[in-house]
């Protein structure tokens, strides 16, 4: 038997996700390898927040399902995919204790909690922050502490959910520095956004989602140049899509 | 005996360390204090598993908690007497008319208190939680220890809420206590006794020291409520 050393790639098979009697995420087919930036780009509503809680098994499909490389995307018994959201959840904790639960929670002996806390602090520029009460800090320090939180848990792939809608440009700039030395790390990354100008500054690759169905996969260069789709089109032109 | 000279001598008898005047403080403070620590044992797990939980019914059995926090403490009283007496079901210990009966009362009355606002704390946090609980693999139930934690400095005022409940009141323990000279007599069940006979300045003194009690109690929770300002953000 071939020893599995990766949880990727990361195949999603016919994904469906119904609520109420409507389908929200409709018959997704797309694969994720190692390596790179993923944009799952689309307007409000299009699914790109549910198709990641799907993948990341916050949700369960309707129908289809989505298989990995490795079970669940669990190696040796560790879980090795991390999510970060829209609105950062900050514990009521400090920065530090913040990385720690997290770390706590993934089963992480005690005694190497801290020592991993306080690396993830040092490599994403927050230690100085370490002690303050986290939902104190600014939405950008919030951010980056979720990002930084999720690191620790050093995940082969990432999902992030619109890290960057609520923050300002420089605060958006610095988490896109953060994604490049991950990218540059070797982390995967999976990213939803509508915003179109910062998946063309640092995606490699656009799925483009329009209610609930993949409409595009492409290189990003090429999805920005040379969209496939009319509705791609229309979005790159901003013309209103819903 | 006027008001002011009952009133300087129950404050010679606070002053003074009257023995038996400390002996009351002592016993209500105990009774009370071991009422709210076996409430707080069972009500904080059990107020945090009604929020995480879904079942048929959930939604009358938190109406019907809800609406213990209103118990009047004579009924509470009533229904303990009734346990305990040598006729019910848990007769046979011979509790009745002890200090553990006492304790007993008055965690029923403030166990309704902190289930439900445990209850309600836990719910709209783990609301904030529950995913990035769920991706670190705290799902279900073992999400709580983490909520609780965070409401550390909330549920700090419900446990408090309680203690006020349980020192103020007089019906539970009157009724399941006897209000016995040296044995159950509390700070509350000697005012009414001693003011019905006419010994102000012990009256006077018990009451100043709950009315202490009471700003104590308000000035930990603001204490409290502050501290939890500096981490929630």
């Amino acid at each position: 038997m071939r020893e599995t050393t990766s949880i990727l790639p990361l195949s999603a098979e016919d994904l469906s996700f119904e609520a109420g009697g409507k389908l929200l995420v409709s018959q997704l087919r797309f694969a994720i390898q190692r390596g790179g930036l993923t944009a799952l780009l689309g307007p409000n509503g299009s699914g790109k927040s549910l198709t990641l809680r799907l993948c990341h098994g916050l949700i369960r499909p309707s129908a289809g399902r989505v298989a990995w490389g490795a079970e669940k995307g669990v190696l040796a018994g560790v879980k090795r995919h991390a999510m970060v959201f829209q609105k950062p959840v900050m514990l009521r904790r400090s920065a530090r204790a913040n990385i720690v639960h997290a770390l706590a929670a993934a089963g992480v002996a005690r005694a190497e909690r801290q020592e991993r806390a306080v690396a993830a602090l040092a490599r994403f520029g927050l230690d100085a922050l370490s002690e303050n009460p986290a939902r104190l800090l600014s939405g950008g320090e919030q951010q980056r502490l979720a990002i930084a939180r999720a690191w620790s848990l050093r995940p082969e792939l990432l999902f992030l959910d619109e890290p960057c809608s609520q923050l300002d440009p420089g605060a958006t700039r610095q988490i896109e520095e953060m994604l490049a030395a991950l990218k540059a790390e070797g982390v995967t990354l999976v990213m939803a956004t509508h915003d179109m100008a910062q998946a063309r500054r640092i995606a490699d690759r656009v799925l483009f989602l329009h209610r609930g169905r993949l409409v595009e996969d492409s290189p990003a260069a090429s999805f920005f140049t040379a969209p496939a789709s009319a509705e791609a089109r229309a979005f790159i032109a901003g013309e209103l899509l819903w | 005996m006027d008001v002011s000279a009952a009133f300087s001598a129950a404050i010679d008898l606070i002053i003074g360390l009257d023995p038996g005047f400390l002996g009351i403080v002592r016993l209500s403070l105990g009774v009370t204090l071991s009422a709210v620590l076996i409430a707080a044992i069972i009500g904080l797990p059990l107020g945090a598993l009604l929020a995480l939980s879904r079942f048929p019914g959930r939604g009358g059995v938190i109406v019907f908690v809800n609406a213990m926090m209103g118990l009047p403490p004579v009924v509470a009283g009533l229904v303990i007497f009734l346990l305990l007496s040598r006729s019910g079901p848990i007769g046979f210990l011979g509790l009745l008319f002890s200090p553990s009966a006492m304790v007993l009362a008055q965690a029923v009355l403030v166990l309704p208190i902190i289930v439900a606002i445990t209850r309600q704390l836990t719910e709209n946090l783990h609301g904030e939680y529950r995913e990035h609980l769920a991706s670190v693999g705290l799902t279900g139930f073992r999400a709580i220890p983490t909520l609780l934690w965070d409401g550390r400095f909330a549920l700090a005022t419900a446990i408090l809420a309680g203690f006020g409940r349980a020192s103020a009141e007089v019906g539970a323990v009157l009724i399941v206590g006897g209000n016995i000279a040296g044995y159950t007599r509390t700070m509350t069940t000697a005012i009414a006794l001693e003011t019905s006979k006419g010994d102000l300045p012990l009256a006077l003194g018990l009451g100043l020291v709950l009315i202490l009690l009471t700003l104590v109690i308000n000035a930990v929770t603001y204490g409290a409520s502050r501290a939890g300002a500096r981490f929630a953000g």
